[in-house]
């Protein structure tokens, strides 16, 4: 019952931009979350002893502490910036392309 | 009311026997006691208000769809922090420090890239279960059955390792003998599931995520009073005391390989996005915007709460360790390591505080499991009984009377494996199930989603064959081939198969759907433009429209 409307969307260049820009944005945040994450497992299998190290001269504080509450406090940050770009930018858009093919949205 | 009443008065007669018979060894029992008794007694009021809002299957499944963003962040949270994880992640840092930290980054870094990938096309997608996702262009048959499959395996496995480790901490923490504990843990979860749904479900849930951060964080902000708000004194006590000296502030022998530690990294990561429980959490809020709001909030308590266990692991190693109070003759903690965040409790707060925490960690139980048995109910009777044995020909009423049969189904099932796997090495559960999560639940999901070329055979051919993986790598490696069946060598030598299996189960599922030249193939990938413009926009998504 939605096939007239998902036709009438899918050929709105603006559906199809806002495609390609969500997917660019979630893509470059995984890839980062990836590319954190995995250097950090990396240097655990093969270097675990940078982590090791003070974190300055005399600490018992090591280098990996903080590190590691980084990519915590990072993977947080990181939904957040998704969040508020999809709940605000995105789906204004989204709601602008639904008011065009009539469908009611919140 | 009166069978709450008959219940909670049964509850407390079983406490007071129990309290009668081991006070010189428990002795926190009637502060612990009393507030666990409150906590049922409330969780049960919540079941009864909830039961009288449970009449369709969408109230049982879903709450009716009205959870707010907020709140589903904490239920979510609540499922992920389980009693496990609390006990489990402080004795880790209590035994080696550094390596609690990395086990916790791996589970936490799997709801980004949930958020990233499958949150709110999962919303826009599904209805009840990710395998109304999973097959949502796809036959149903084939994929409903093998994605309840990979759901009531995970579910099970999980399930089993909860209630032994909860008949063994509920022993611990109030003399209850282990059979009565893993009962009565069977009965609340079968009593929230069955009446209340997914509505009581989730209310537990979040009290219990509630009352855990708290309780959690009294005890972080305690330590840190000791050492005078300094993680350096934190640290610098610590080293100084524990066995291990200054290596507890380094990586230790949590990862040994490059292969293993990849090989946990991809369980962890991608088993978190399979895992049914938690994907079902996902249909519970009204669109897209509250599921994404709810992996916001969802990473930001099960972060926090995992920076408190930090600090709790290492308060326990300055402030328990050190204490003959807490300690055997051999210097190891009376009940073992898992028990370092409860007696870090009754060090800082004493007896009262201790009853707090025990009684907390048995709500944690209580919440998780029911959680999962909820899953475990709705691909019995959403998927199996409703879409693939009577082919969609039942009504509300039928599909609801199946479902709570599977909740006391599963239930007893669960009392049933909890009581015989007791003396039985269960430590590879938890990892099978994520492993199953990661190569079977997670691989048809993702490319059920994202790849219109997905067909039918290859979803089920390459799903069936990374469960297959996953599970006989489980069975030939270290843990079970070794640890448990007595062989000299392992097979497969490494202990975490998701590496292997996660890689057949996408070579599979892509080679068995290139190579279907059939017409039901052609259908498929021409269902995929609609399928698609609904994951993105969720027009036509359940509960759009409704409510």
């Amino acid at each position: 019952m939605y096939a007239d409307i998902y036709d009438k969307i899918k050929a709105d260049p603006e559906f199809q931009a806002l495609v390609r820009q969500r997917r660019q944005f979630s893509l470059i945040l995984t890839a980062i979350t990836l590319l954190v994450y995995f250097s950090f497992i990396l240097i655990l299998a093969y270097a675990p002893e940078i982590f090791g190290r003070p974190l300055f001269e005399g600490s018992v504080t090591s280098l990996g502490i903080p590190v590691g509450i980084g990519i915590i406090i990072m993977a947080f940050t990181l939904t957040g910036i998704y969040v508020k770009k999809a709940n605000t930018d995105f789906d204004a858009t989204l709601n602008r392309l639904k008011d065009d093919v009539g469908v009611k949205h919140d | 009311m009166i069978k709450l009443f008959l219940l909670l008065s049964f509850c407390a007669s079983l406490f007071a026997e129990a309290f009668s018979g081991e006070v010189e060894k428990q002795s926190l029992n009637i502060s612990a006691i009393v507030m666990f008794v409150l906590f049922v007694g409330a969780t049960l009021v919540i079941t009864y208000w909830a039961a009288k809002r449970t009449a369709t299957t969408k109230d049982f499944y879903t709450a009716g769809g009205g959870i707010t963003g907020f709140q589903n962040g904490l239920a979510i949270a609540g499922d992920y922090m389980s009693a496990a994880s609390f006990l489990g992640i402080s004795a880790l840092v209590y035994a080696n420090g550094y390596d609690g930290l990395i086990y916790s980054i791996g589970f936490l870094v799997g709801w980004p890239i949930i958020l990233f990938m499958v949150a709110e096309k999962l919303r826009n997608l599904g209805k009840f279960t990710f395998a109304d996702v999973a097959s949502y262009r796809l036959s149903q048959k084939p994929i409903r059955i093998l994605a309840s499959f990979g759901a009531i395996a995970t579910v099970t496995l999980y399930l089993i390792a909860q209630m032994v480790g909860s008949g063994k901490l509920i022993q611990l923490l109030f003399g209850l003998d282990y059979e009565i504990a893993v009962i009565l843990v069977g009965v609340l979860m079968i009593l929230y599931v069955a009446f209340g749904g997914m509505l009581a479900t989730t209310w537990v849930q979040i009290i219990k995520a509630i009352l855990l951060l708290s309780g959690a964080s009294f005890m972080a902000f305690m330590v840190m009073k000791n050492m005078d708000f300094s993680f350096e004194t934190l640290f610098a006590t610590a080293v100084d005391v524990h066995p291990k000296g200054l290596s507890i502030m380094a990586p230790g022998g949590l990862i040994s390989d490059p292969v293993s530690a990849i090989s946990l990294a991809i369980a962890l990561m991608f088993g978190t996005a399979g895992l049914p429980h938690i994907l079902m959490r996902f249909f519970t809020v009204s669109n897209a915007k509250e599921a994404r709001k709810s992996v916001f909030y969802a990473t930001g308590f099960i972060g926090y709460f995992y920076m408190l266990t930090f600090i709790i692991g290492f308060g326990a190693i300055v402030l328990v360790s050190t204490n003959p109070e807490y300690l055997e003759a051999g210097k190891a903690l009376i009940g073992g390591n898992n028990m370092a965040a409860i007696h870090l409790s009754h060090a800082i707060g004493g007896d009262l505080f201790l009853g707090f925490i025990s009684a907390v960690a048995f709500a944690t139980i209580l919440a998780v499991v029911s959680g999962l048995t909820l899953a475990g109910a709705s691909a019995i009777s959403h998927d199996l009984y409703s879409n693939v044995f009577v082919e969609g020909k039942t009504d509300e009423k039928k599909e609801m009377r199946v479902s709570k049969i599977a909740t006391v189904c599963l239930g007893l099932v669960a009392i049933l494996l909890g009581i015989t796997f007791e003396e039985q090495n269960i430590a590879f559960m938890v990892g099978l199930a994520f492993a199953i999560a990661a190569s079977a639940n997670f691989p048809i999901l993702f490319l059920s989603i994202y790849w219109s070329k997905l067909t039918t055979r290859g979803a089920f051919v390459g799903g069936s064959m990374g469960l297959a993986t996953a599970i006989i790598l489980v069975l030939v490696g270290p843990i079970v081939w070794v640890q448990i069946l007595g062989n000299a060598e392992a097979i497969f030598p490494y202990k975490y198969p998701a590496l292997f299996s996660v890689t057949v189960a996408f070579i599979g599922i892509y080679l068995f759907s290139v190579t279907d030249k059939s017409q039901r193939a052609k259908n498929e990938e021409k269902a995929f433009e609609h399928q698609f413009i609904r994951s993105e926009t969720g027009i036509g998504s359940e509960g759009a429209s409704s409510h």
